[in-house]
């Protein structure tokens, strides 16, 4: 699972080195720092994942290195394979994989299952954090639309998307704990069980918190 | 963001507010006990399943409906013993409803819809000119839009419209039921940005919805369950480049 995560993410770096390449030859530093601009610097690189990465395409026959300049600096040009490569990727539909939040499904698969567990309560903590997150995003968001487009209207517009893919996967996780809260709660009331707060409970804790109140 | 200079004094004020329907067997405790300050500058939303009671905690807020037990305040004024007279004028003046459906007087035009609760409290239509113009630029109509009557309007001008209603003149608080409910996402999210703006700008809000996305707007976020209020979220004030980092 963290393994398909880390697969996905390095190919995404190769697949983004080799589309920029198609620009023209480059720096290792000029690639990563286009790289994290256009993409709104939602993925940061560090410089040894680009050259590594370079050495690897280099392999693969899909970029070559040229002659280090006075400065020691090595610069890549594509090559044709890597260009009928770059081509196949636009081309092509990412393939679906595992996104790092599986780990919220497994959890939650288990927590049905497993006794004891107090699933509304998971799905409860689960649902304000990723709502939390889904503010913060949104804060961010109206940060790009009041700032005034400037020449960078390109990357602030990448930025933009990157920032709303992120806001409609929450949505997404959100929607999808709402969907697991309903169907417990239709589950329960086949199988005749309470699983909602115990309306007796409510009001003993009503009265406490009253008797606090007024000792106070 | 710019927060009102009164942002220390809730314009809205829920102490320990319960509402009970029925009685006996059919005894629904609507709400139970809620603690709820609304601030000006403040957006709250509130979200919960079908039933938690998250209208009637609206209805009580507006002064539609009274509590069973415990208070609300209104700009520091307790309006659940006011008699209905009073009542009816802190509605018109200090509270702002918006709904899913518009609510617009479709005889009216959109200025005449905006400039109704001054009306109706007192004010002459000359004095209503420049808080109505005021309210209609605030949410980005002006010129012509005002002249048109609601059926010649789309559902986010419309909806704008009655934002504009909500805050004319001195009300500042804003109860907005599923203000969305009935526009596209785009457009949806258009009018939560209005709102937002209305209260960064010194407005106080409280919106129900369904929606995380348009939950994602408030400021904090509360759940109910069963009348009760079980979780809240809130924004975390994170760095920017923090958040760049993540994914």
């Amino acid at each position: 699972m963290a393994g398909a995560v880390v697969k996905g993410h390095v190919m995404s770096v190769r697949w983004g080195i080799l589309a920029l390449l198609t620009e023209g030859p480059m720096y290792g530093a000029r690639i990563r720092s286009e790289f994290e601009q256009r993409t709104g610097g939602t993925w940061p690189l560090n410089v040894g994942q680009v050259y590594t990465t370079l050495a690897r395409l280099e392999r693969d026959g899909l970029v070559e290195g040229q002659e280090a300049d006075d400065e020691g600096r090595i610069g890549y040009r594509i090559t044709r394979e890597g260009r009928r490569q770059v081509e196949l990727w636009w081309t092509s539909p990412v393939p679906r994989e595992d996104s790092p939040r599986s780990e919220l499904v497994i959890k939650l698969a288990l927590a049905v299952t497993v006794p004891g567990v107090d699933v509304q309560q998971i799905v409860q903590n689960q649902r304000s954090a990723s709502l939390s997150h889904l503010q913060d995003l949104t804060r961010l968001k109206r940060g790009t639309q009041a700032s005034p487009a400037g020449n960078d209207s390109g990357s602030d517009l990448a930025w933009s998307l990157v920032l709303d893919h992120l806001i409609f996967t929450a949505e997404a996780e959100l929607r999808w704990l709402d969907h697991v809260e309903g169907r417990l709660q239709r589950e329960a009331a086949r199988s005749g069980r309470r699983p909602q707060h115990d309306h007796q409970a409510h009001d003993h804790q009503a009265r406490d918190h009253e008797t606090e109140t007024v000792v106070r | 963001m710019a927060r009102h200079a009164e942002a220390d004094i809730p314009v809205l004020i829920l102490e320990k507010l319960s509402r009970i329907h029925g009685s006996g067997e059919l005894t629904v405790h609507a709400l139970r006990r809620i603690n709820l300050a609304v601030r000006a500058g403040e957006l709250i939303a509130v979200m919960g399943p079908s039933g938690s009671g998250k209208s009637t905690l609206l209805n009580l807020a507006g002064a539609l409906d009274k509590p069973t037990s415990g208070r609300v305040l209104i700009e520091g004024e307790d309006v659940t013993s006011m008699r209905p007279a009073a009542l009816a004028a802190v509605r018109r003046r200090k509270v702002g409803f918006v709904f899913q459906d518009f609510n617009l007087v479709p005889s009216l035009t959109a200025a005449e819809n905006v400039s109704l609760p001054l009306e109706l409290d007192g004010w002459s239509p000359r004095r209503t000119r420049q808080p109505v113009a005021e309210a209609l630029d605030a949410v980005g109509l002006s010129g012509q839009v005002g002249d048109r009557y609601p059926s010649e309007l789309s559902g986010g001008q419309q909806q704008r419209i009655a934002i504009a209603r909500s805050l004319v003149g001195p009300r500042r608080l804003v109860l907005a039921d599923e203000p969305t409910g009935a526009l596209d996402t785009e457009t949806g999210d258009q009018i939560m940005a209005v709102l937002r703006e209305r209260c960064d700008a010194g407005a106080a809000g409280l919106l129900v919805t369904h929606e995380p996305r348009h939950a994602g707007w408030a400021d904090r976020v509360i759940f109910l369950r069963d009348g009760a209020v079980i979780d809240s979220a809130e924004s975390a004030a994170v760095d920017e480049r923090l958040m760049r980092s993540i994914g």
